[in-house]
């Protein structure tokens, strides 16, 4: 099957860099482009670059105060007290020249890829350059300035009013999304991680199900250290059916996080490409199922640049274009081009070798611990039809 | 950290010849679970919890007397007294013993002369206990098994000063299993640990689960 996909992309979704030695890296955007451009996959027709977001669209979920802020770090002119107090300059956010500019650039190409959507341009459109999920009204953390997810789906709701889906697949919980529409019926957020007990943010337990009119529209499912694929999908797939099937939403937005990988360095979960092969695969049979094929995907983390972030990010974009993943070997001029700049040997195939997943001897207990928190989350959902095997 | 830091100073309180239908009507509107009884000097006589007051209730078997006598009664004939309370000085740490021993949920805060200045339940108990365990701010989670002696902890800190990584939260735990080791628990307010683990795996100390399986990122 083939949609009408669009693919947002140009060298302004580059800029958004903190400094050589930060875990963040944008060139995996361009590490996919290019894989795909190798591989055939991806025309120049299919292309389209992102616009700047203006202050106010950004403003649609961001403080006013927060804007300024992030406009003087980007002059150097923020002094460092009040940097402190909206999260910029430190570790995880340090400050950088031009950074709202960068950033505006990250959220614009997530408003064209709604705008190419709603416009009935496209079905399906993905921004891997976005998916800053940590992102707060007025307070930045985790390697996230502006907040695009968040904003986008301000964006759909105030100009087009549809009910949108929020899935999260990245392995640390979608907590600035989440607490962005934490009250609202409208916007149903759902999110797959690492458990918080030692992971950053340290959110996304099962319990947390929105407030007010918002509750029961919040879904979370911590799935323990050293899950692997069998077990994330099993738990993965059951959660997001029932979920779409209680919420029936018009639009989907996805958070494409490539951090749940083994080879990830900042989590400890324990995937293959396997799962990055099967999750947009589901998302986009349900965008059919439910919204006229309305599904826009992001990027988000994914810290193995060269191994994991640009084959799972473009197997979204084969998923989207031509339904399905791509499988065999790599192209040989994406291999030869890149293999000096990698400090580690590329990988030859889209698919993983399963002997890279290292033994891991409480798999049962995981497992079992696993299919506990599914039940709980979806426990009070309406329905209550046996889980899809 | 203090009683007065954590106490509510808006205390739902009853005189001593209120009525028992007055305490059942004040615990549903104000869902709470404790009264204190207090005189006309604000000094605390008595407090009276809504199992109290439930035992006190007639059956809801009884169905036939929409109004029965028993709720006419006055409050002072079942409330509990003497009353334990605390000071606003107290620390947190205390009460904490306090609640565990007694069993009981709720504590007056009384001054001079048992003057009723505030209330602490388990529940602002357990909010507390949530702020000092720092799971309520963004932050990664690091285990580390150390020998139980003086200087370990500035150790083990100035390496995450080195880094420039703040901590939201310090725990020492005792070791299960060996009284010669401790269990820090370090939260830090970074998505990446990964710099702070390393230097610590480098200078030699035990990283606890999940940090100590061999194999994984590599």
């Amino acid at each position: 099957m083939t949609c009408t996909a669009k693919y947002i992309f140009s060298e302004d979704l580059l800029h958004y860099h903190f400094h050589k030695d930060h875990p963040f890296d944008q060139k995996r955007v361009l590490l996919t482009t290019e894989l795909l451009q190798y591989a055939g996959l991806l025309n120049d027709s299919d292309i389209v670059p992102p616009r700047k977001a203006t202050d106010e669209e950004i403003k649609l979920f961001h403080d006013h105060a927060y804007v300024e802020a992030v406009k003087r770090a980007s002059k150097q002119s923020l002094p460092e007290q009040e940097a402190v107090e909206f999260g910029l300059g430190t570790e995880d956010t340090p400050i950088f020249p031009d950074m709202h500019h960068a950033s505006a650039f990250l959220v614009g190409g997530t408003l064209t890829a709604v705008d190419e959507v709603l416009s009935g341009r496209a079905k399906h459109v993905s921004n891997l350059g976005g998916g800053l999920h940590h992102g707060f009204k007025r307070k930045a953390s985790g390697f996230c300035i502006y907040n695009d997810g968040a904003i986008a789906i301000r964006y759909i709701r105030e100009k087009y009013n549809l009910r949108v889906l929020y899935v999260d697949t990245d392995a640390h919980h979608g907590d600035g999304v989440q607490w962005a529409f934490y009250d609202d019926p409208n916007v149903c957020t759902f999110s797959i991680h690492e458990t918080g007990r030692y992971l950053f943010p340290g959110t996304g337990n099962v319990n947390e199900r929105g407030i007010k009119k918002g509750h029961g529209y919040s879904f979370n499912l911590p799935v323990d250290a050293f899950t692997e694929d069998e077990s994330f999908l099993c738990v993965f797939t059951t959660a997001l059916k029932e979920i779409a099937a209680f919420f029936k939403p018009d639009i989907i937005v996805s958070q494409n996080g490539a951090d749940a990988h083994c080879y990830d360095p900042l989590s400890h979960l324990c995937c293959t490409m396997t799962i990055y092969e099967t999750i947009p695969q589901l998302t986009h049979q349900l965008a059919h199922q439910y919204c006229n094929g309305k599904w826009i995907a992001l990027g988000g983390g994914g810290y193995d640049m060269w191994r994991v972030a640009p084959r799972a990010w473009a197997q979204v974009w084969n998923v989207m274009h031509l339904g399905l993943p791509a499988s065999g070997p790599l192209p040989e001029k994406w291999i030869s081009k890149w293999k000096e700049k990698s400090p580690v040997a590329l990988p030859t195939h889209w698919e993983d070798d399963p002997s890279i997943v290292p033994y891991i001897p409480r798999k049962e207990e995981i497992s079992e611990k696993n299919d506990i928190s599914l039940r709980q989350l979806l426990k009070y959902t309406t329905l209550n039809t046996p889980a899809d095997k | 950290m203090l009683v007065e830091e954590i106490m509510k100073t808006e205390v739902i309180t009853l005189p001593p010849t209120a009525t028992i239908k007055q305490a059942l009507f004040l615990l549903n509107k104000h869902k709470i679970r404790h009264i204190p009884i207090i005189n006309e000097h604000h000094q605390v006589i008595g407090i009276v919890s809504d199992r109290d007051v439930r035992d006190a209730s007639p059956s809801i078997f009884e169905t036939d007397d929409s109004n029965p006598a028993e709720l006419e009664h006055e409050i002072q004939t079942i409330m509990s007294h003497p009353v334990v309370t605390i000071h606003p000085l107290d620390f947190v740490e205390e009460i904490a013993r306090i609640f565990y021993d007694k069993e009981i949920a709720c504590l007056p805060v009384v001054r001079e002369k048992n003057r009723l200045v505030g209330i602490v339940t388990e529940k602002d108990m357990l909010y507390t206990m949530i702020q000092l365990t720092g799971t309520h701010v963004q932050s990664s989670h690091i285990e580390i098994k150390v020998p139980d002696r003086p200087g370990i902890l500035p150790a083990v800190t100035a390496i995450f000063g080195k880094r420039r990584t703040n901590i939201v939260s310090v725990l020492v735990y005792p070791y299960k299993g060996d009284a010669d080791y401790k269990v820090l628990v370090i939260r830090i307010q970074t998505m990446n640990p990964l710099p702070v683990i390393q230097d610590l795996r480098e200078a030699g100390y035990a990283l606890l689960y999940p940090n100590n399986t061999v194999g994984l990122n590599q």
